[in-house]
């Protein structure tokens, strides 16, 4: 449904510091079609003022390809977690609340530092171990249907909305979260990648590990590009009981 | 001998290229990047990579790649680097297949490719249409992979500021500024490499992502590089037209058999689809027989300007005509172009399998750019540059998915010739004072911001030099209004004085950080405007009506534009173009070449 108020009420959750305490601050921005939660900041940017009037700072969120792509400007809106660039104004009950992820630490106001995916990525080695990039000629032949498998996989964003949204990714638990698993899958499945499977699933047993998933399901959900992400962890799951089991008789 | 220390600024294809390269001949590598690399501004790219693979039996070869390239171009590059680029392509594709792009594939499980502007081959391989996403995250995991070896340091949430240049003007690192801390400080290097992408910002609304404002290449030319070609922007005929940007909708869509239209009738209230075919004016078709709807981008823009602006036969009165795929079966459009069909679905709200799409022309890409020789080697000794951040490939006009090759054939020339160079240069002799002397100027060109007291909002300033390069410096250009926008630039750099942040906080504070590269954009807009002035013919993406034809005889050459620091401006000359390979010709794609 089109939204016909004359104005936007955006009330954000602002944190100036990582340590430092939050506080809320409210906007009231003229409407017009086609605005998102993107637009939305960049106006109070140009004219950083509360809607009580008092002059303040533009916000601190980060962002950079405003297509869904990039996996920058996650926050949650509303409550729920979420990409801002795709989050249409039109479609959001208001006033519109803007927080920055609960789970990692705030860098300022909305922005907030999600690097523990890199370093998922970098523990269970998603990556395709080649050679060299001298010319050795084509990679390896695959039909049609592998790609279709892997590609859907392959397009996971880092954006961290299934960690976010999932009971189990919490300090307590040292989850390494959905997405990290999913590649673990795409890795596992392609024919060179498949090479350092065992090393990769090894690294998901344990704490912290596969184990941990409690098939919440909220990882799916909240998912920005519908990856089968919980498709993937019962698959590597299925992988890692099976390697757990071998490993136990090899000993 | 130590590995040689190489810095990279720019996560994106070319700089990504290049880390690998270094890193793979026992270099050492620095990266630096606004944003984490993954989220580099390369994930936008679409519909695909050429390379002349000739899989599908049509006598396709890198010579016609070569020459498509060249043509396309309008004859504008240097015709060597853009023969190699095109002979390597192939070989490029292997690679990434080896590493594990989900290229899609032919029911035999060979690569399948599809056709893209001002080609009549099918040459361009594909994954889905985010093909760009799936070419950088190969790179990205092979850098992680270093990285996890100890050859990579990345730095990522850096801003470049500037190039560290000791007495005799060689580059010996660069002053980089902590985007969380705000801290800045150098970092020797013995050469380095800029892959710093394109400068959309400085039109306000483009395709390009939050960071590609050419902050990085306007630093560089204030320090003594030349940019080269900088009037050369490409307008992509499709996009959508947004709040906050503009979003591209990929020539693929064309590639997989779209088709362009306008209703015959000015303002016909009918909703497309009940808009019968001999309602419909399909003109791409009817003006360029041969190509179709896959003209290259100049060509279709131009035609959908003429159509909205002169014939006035936009939909419904405004500036959009149709892009329409509902005549295709939507298994195909999901097997193809699903991730651009998505963003059409999210960001509009209508399903483009079931409506035709409503796209206008945007400002998209940045043929221009840091002026480099053969080996990617700027003019000041020890800085390179691959990507779109510079100017060598793509002549006055870029063909669609000749962007992803050149980024990751760029990169791999660039990343060798920065190690023969670091491992033949001379160590620095007179100490670090080079350094801390930059430090010290980038600190108090931040200090002087913070402080000063005046009115001019920079998120403002930005907008209106937004509309102002919008307006009179890309798809139709004329020298009164060329010249009256660069006196309106002087009127905005001096402005700029008076600048006002609202955010004078020292950590985290994008005001400061935007505010500097607004004044860079500034600087490098007088470059494009300018040099658009002075070029007095029509060439690739340069359209004057006043002069609409190429005019080989006076500007067959390279703009190269250098700073003036007394001026506070650019100064112009010109270079010429090697056409060694293939002799200059009429372009036209109303009939085949």
């Amino acid at each position: 449904m089109a939204n016909t108020n004359k104005s936007v009420l955006i009330k954000i959750k602002r944190q100036n510091t990582p340590t430092s305490k939050s506080y809320w601050e409210e906007f009231e921005l003229a409407y017009h079609p086609g605005m998102n939660v993107i637009s939305s900041l960049m106006e109070i940017a140009a004219n950083p003022v509360t809607r009580e009037g008092k002059a303040t700072s533009p916000i601190t969120y980060d962002s950079n390809c405003l297509e869904e792509v990039c996996g920058s400007c996650a926050m949650l809106i509303n409550g729920r977690a979420r990409m801002a660039c795709s989050a249409l104004i039109d479609n959001l009950e208001q006033p519109i609340k803007l927080e920055p992820f609960a789970k990692f630490p705030v860098v300022r106001d909305l922005a907030t530092d999600r690097s523990v995916i890199f370093e998922n990525l970098k523990a269970v080695k998603a990556w395709v171990p080649i050679d060299g990039t001298y010319d050795l000629g084509p990679g390896p032949r695959m039909t049609a249907e592998e790609q279709e498998q892997a590609y859907p996989i392959s397009r996971c964003i880092s954006c961290c909305c299934c960690m976010e949204a999932c009971p189990q990714f919490n300090e307590d638990t040292g989850f390494v979260g959905a997405a990290t698993i999913a590649q673990v899958r795409l890795f596992n499945t392609h024919p060179t990648g498949k090479s350092l499977q065992r090393e990769r699933l090894a690294a998901l047993m344990g704490d912290g590990g596969i184990q941990e998933c409690g098939y919440a399901q909220n990882c799916v959900e909240v998912c920005p590009k519908d990856i089968p992400l919980t498709r993937a962890i019962s698959e590597v799951g299925g992988e890692v009981m099976k390697q757990a089991i071998g490993d136990l008789f090899r000993r | 001998m130590a590995a040689p220390k190489i810095i990279v600024v720019g996560g994106g294809l070319a700089g990504l290229s290049a880390v690998i390269k270094i890193a793979e001949m026992g270099g050492s590598v620095d990266l630096f990047s606004i944003v984490p690399v993954k989220r580099s501004h390369s994930v936008c790219a679409q519909g695909g990579i050429n390379a002349a693979k000739n899989l599908k039996g049509e006598g396709d070869s890198t010579w016609q790649h070569f020459d498509d390239t060249v043509y396309g171009g309008d004859f504008l590059a240097n015709q060597p680097p853009v023969k190699d680029m095109c002979e390597a392509a192939p070989g490029i594709i292997d690679l990434l297949d080896r590493m594990g792009v989900p290229f899609n594939r032919t029911p035999e499980g060979l690569l399948d490719f599809r056709r893209f502007g001002g080609t009549l081959y099918n040459r361009t391989a594909f994954a889905g249409a985010t093909t760009g996403q799936q070419l950088l995250y190969a790179l990205d995991e092979q850098v992680r992979r270093y990285e996890s070896e100890g050859k990579v340091k990345k730095y990522e949430h850096w801003e470049f500021l500037s190039a560290v240049l000791d007495g005799n003007r060689v580059c010996r690192g660069i002053c980089a500024m902590d985007l969380r801390s705000m801290e800045v400080r150098t970092f020797p290097a013995d050469a380095i490499i800029i892959a710093t992408g394109g400068n959309g910002a400085i039109f306000g609304k483009s395709t390009n992502s939050v960071v590609c404002t050419g902050s990085a290449q306007s630093a560089l030319y204030q320090q003594g590089c030349y940019y080269a070609n900088g009037e050369f922007i490409q307008v992509h005929p499709t996009c959508i037209p947004g709040e906050d940007k503009l979003r591209l909708m990929s020539e693929s869509a064309r590639g997989e058999g779209g088709r362009v239209w306008v209703p015959k009738t000015p303002g016909d209230k009918r909703e497309p689809k009940a808009i019968p075919e001999k309602d419909r004016w399909y003109f791409l078709e009817e003006w360029y027989p041969k190509y179709g709807n896959l003209v290259p981008r100049d060509v279709a823009t131009r035609a959908i300007f003429k159509v909205v602006f002169e014939h006035k036969l936009g939909i419904d009165g405004k500036p959009m005509v149709y892009l329409d795929l509902t005549h295709i079966d939507r298994k195909i459009l999901d097997r193809k172009l699903e991730g651009i069909l998505e963003i059409y679905e999210k960001f509009v709200g209508d399903d483009p399998r079931d409506t035709p799409m409503k796209i206008f022309p945007g400002m998209h890409y940045t043929m221009g750019g840091l002026w480099v020789d053969f080996k990617q080697a700027t003019n000041i000794p020890g800085i390179y540059a691959a990507g779109e951040c510079e100017y060598q490939y793509h002549g006055a006009n870029r063909l669609g998915a000749n962007s992803l090759v050149s980024c990751v054939y760029g990169g791999g020339v660039a990343g060798p010739n920065a190690v023969k160079y670091a491992r033949g240069l001379q160590a620095l002799s007179d100490g670090n004072g080079v350094f801390e002397a930059e430090k010290k100027k980038q600190e108090e060109s931040n200090s002087l911001l913070m402080n000063n007291e005046g009115t001019e909002n920079p998120f403002k300033l930005w907008r209106e030099l937004g509309e102002l390069m919008t307006k009179d410096c890309t798809v139709i250009r004329y020298n009164k209004n060329l010249q009256q926008t660069d006196a309106r630039l002087v009127e905005m750099l001096e402005r700029f004085r008076k600048v006002n942040l609202s955010d004078r906080t020292q950590w985290a504070n994008t005001s400061v950080v935007f505010t500097r590269q607004v004044y860079n954009m500034l600087q490098l807009s007088r470059v494009i405007a300018q040099g658009a002035r002075m070029r007095d013919e029509s060439r690739g993406a340069h359209y004057k009506p006043d002069f609409p034809d190429r005019d080989d005889k006076n500007f067959l050459k390279t703009t190269k534009a250098s700073f003036a620091p007394d001026a506070d401006g650019p100064k112009f000359e010109f270079e010429p173009v090697d056409t060694s390979l293939i002799p200059p010709r009429a372009r036209k794609y109303d009939a085949a070449k």
